[in-house]
């Protein structure tokens, strides 16, 4: 149980970590709510940044979802998720480049940018690891069951986790955006906005090599 | 790239204002028979220096007949989007191009006392990935840093028409072409935007042939010279709506959006009305419904001389016109300036009701009849030109050439460079320094001026001034 309380909190940790990362849109919902003079825009932003990486999240997870029905390659599919995402941080730590295709998205489709942005920058690919952690604890528990009822409880675990996530990550953006856009006042987008992109990088890593610990042991 | 954004990126315009007050502004060198090459001054405008007014540091360039014109920065405050990211940028180098000869240098001014060339992009690179020639206006957008030219191809520029081309933020490499669709548009000369709002405006002056060796003046008077504005869509790279301001507006040049992205509107200064020789200012907007709408709401007066007074080209007119040449909006969009370089004033306008500009200050230097002298007695050749404003509003700077091969027309005789400074009082009104003059080095006129830290002409701020 103990694992499985880590996992579902590492869930929700990722989620305020991407949340409170400028990268991932809270600047947007604060811009919103400036340019149209009401709060209220702010909410909606929020609203459409949540979407895009809720659907993003599932995007990712759900085809690892339907791989776990293939039991017998458990440890194969846990080492090939936790490589690619070492693989993406070591990318992301090298090349230090923007996707140019994002910047031609305009600023009407926050929802899209969300979906893009998280897929790009392996926000969703963080999850998957964790995922696939928590798909092995539940296998433990339940022992044997029908291979329908796997992919069930599996799809029912992505769902769980993505709308967790996001929840998590709207929660972390909405409540600084709300207080920049509310008590602290555009100053502080520039004071603390720190370059986190090694730092999400390094993220990326380590997420994928606890799964590959783990994979392994 | 820094861990921090770069101290002097702001949010919005109001932040900017209050940002420090610059020390050193960057003025372009041009050497107007090409004998020398061009050169960037540093010029300290700190009052409590001992070199106030002084040229700190020079680069001088490795080639000849360059022709500086404009210039801009590697990042402003526009790295700041909240949706592109680029925050970590530093304001580091300025991009200058060379309308004349279409080579662009890259400046590294991080220590601006020992500032010096860090790249060189080759014309031969320019018309090679672009097409274009005649390198003008700078701005760093969403999709890196867009250059405006005056030229298409060929040798003469006039092998298809000219646009904007998009290099990259960091390594300066020339990525491609701006435009997807560009519509009628077939010339070029200036463009700016509102980046929340996602549109772009641009502007025309003439083509190569109309301007390299002087102006053409029966183009002119037969309304050849571009009289037209474009609106794009910026993310698209299509242009939605073309404004023609009537064909005897001719040369509209500079685009001045307001600085608050709230704010739908901009200004565009007109050189010449053919008709009775005014200058005038158009103030364009954006409906809710998208489309755009222009009204002429400044026009200048010319005023009547002595042929004897005038220069070839003028003396059939017996008027001397405004020549609005450069126009410059103020940080909190109140104060909008307006060079006359012909008869030799520079205007301030109170634009707060941007529909209803009213006469707030000026000055008189220079002119083509006046002549008039800065307070400290010095001749100022030609008259007022690029105008550049201090983020706080409070000083404005300015040189005095428009373009070599016009300067000689307008203004027969060598006029020097020069670059002067004005105090702009609690309620308008403007007040030349009497103790900024700047000497320049023998043989060069003076262009564009970029202000440390940023100015009113470069940057571009994504959040409201609230």
């Amino acid at each position: 149980m103990t694992s499985t309380a880590g996992l579902w909190l590492a869930v929700v940790l990722s989620g305020a970590y991407h949340g409170l990362n400028p990268g991932m849109g809270w600047p947007l919902a604060v811009s919103s709510a400036l340019m149209e003079q009401r709060q209220s825009a702010l909410w909606q932003a929020l609203a459409a940044l949540a979407g895009g990486h809720f659907v993003a999240m599932l995007g990712v997870l759900l085809p690892f979802a339907l791989m776990t029905v293939l039991v017998d390659y458990q440890k194969e599919i846990r080492i090939g998720a936790a490589l690619i995402v070492i693989g993406m941080g070591l990318f992301i730590a090298i090349t230090r480049r923007h996707p140019r295709f994002l910047s031609r998205i305009p600023p009407s489709k926050l929802a899209l940018w969300s979906f893009l942005v998280a897929l790009a920058h392996g926000a969703a690919l963080m999850l998957v690891p964790i995922y696939l952690g928590l798909c092995a604890v539940d296998e433990l528990d339940a022992g044997h069951q029908a291979i329908s009822r796997i992919m069930t409880t599996n799809t029912l675990l992505v769902l769980g986790v993505a709308a967790l996530h996001t929840a998590a990550m709207v929660l972390g953006g909405g409540l600084l955006a709300f207080a920049v856009y509310r008590w602290l006042g555009l100053q502080v987008l520039t004071r603390s906005w720190f370059n986190l992109e090694l730092i999400w990088a390094l993220s990326l890593i380590l997420v994928g090599g606890l799964g590959l610990w783990s994979a392994l042991g | 790239m820094n861990t921090r954004p770069d101290p002097t990126f702001y949010p919005s315009a109001k932040l900017a204002m209050e940002g420090p007050t610059e020390t050193l502004a960057f003025t372009l060198m041009l050497s107007p028979d090409f004998s020398q090459p061009d050169g960037l001054a540093v010029v300290n405008v700190d009052p409590t220096s001992d070199d106030f007014g002084k040229i700190v540091h020079q680069v001088i360039m490795p080639e000849k007949g360059d022709e500086f014109h404009h210039f801009g920065w590697n990042a402003c405050s526009s790295a700041l989007s909240p949706l592109t990211g680029h925050a970590f940028l530093e304001r580091r180098y300025l991009i200058i191009p060379g309308i004349r000869s279409s080579r662009i240098y890259i400046i590294d001014v991080k220590n601006p006392l020992e500032a010096k060339i860090h790249k060189i992009i080759e014309p031969e690179e320019v018309f090679a990935k672009t097409g274009y020639s005649r390198p003008h206006t700078i701005h760093c957008g969403p999709e890196g840093i867009y250059v405006s030219t005056l030229g298409g191809g060929g040798p003469d520029g006039t092998d298809g028409p000219p646009g904007i081309f998009i290099m990259d933020c960091e390594s300066f490499e020339i990525i491609g072409r701006y435009e997807i669709e560009r519509g009628v548009q077939d010339k070029h000369y200036d463009f700016w935007w509102n980046l929340p709002r996602d549109y772009m405006v641009s502007s025309e002056w003439g083509l190569p042939p109309q301007f390299e060796n002087g102006i053409v003046a029966e183009d002119l008077l037969s309304n050849k010279y571009g009289h037209r504005i474009h609106f794009w869509n910026l993310r698209n790279r299509t242009n939605i709506q073309t404004i023609d301001l009537g064909e005897n507006h001719q040369m509209a040049l500079e685009i001045r959006p307001a600085h608050d992205p709230v704010k739908q509107y901009g200004f565009c200064g007109v050189v010449v009305d053919t008709t009775n020789l005014q200058g005038a200012i158009f103030t364009w907007w954006r409906n809710d419904d998208g489309t755009f709408e222009a009204k002429k709401t400044i026009t200048i007066d010319p005023q009547p001389a002595d042929p004897n007074d005038l220069p070839d080209l003028l003396k059939g007119f017996s008027a001397v016109p405004p020549l609005v040449t450069d126009i410059d909006l103020s940080l909190d969009d109140k104060y909008l300036y307006v060079s006359c370089w012909g008869t030799g004033e520079m205007h301030q306008y109170d634009v707060s009701d941007p529909m209803n500009p009213k006469l707030a200050g000026m000055v008189e230097i220079g002119g083509i009849v006046k002549k008039t002298k800065h307070p400290n007695g010095q001749n100022f050749g030609y008259g007022p030109q690029m105008v550049e404003i201090s983020r706080d509003g409070k000083r404005v700077y300015w040189t005095n050439s428009l373009y070599s091969t016009w300067d000689d027309q307008f203004y027969p005789g060598e006029g020097g460079a020069a670059m002067v400074k004005a105090d702009v009082g609690e309620n308008g009104g403007l007040t030349l320094d009497p103790k900024f003059w700047v000497a320049f080095p023998d043989g060069y006129r003076s262009h564009q001026i970029r202000l440390e830290g940023g100015d009113c002409s470069t940057d571009s701020f994504c959040y409201p001034s609230v």
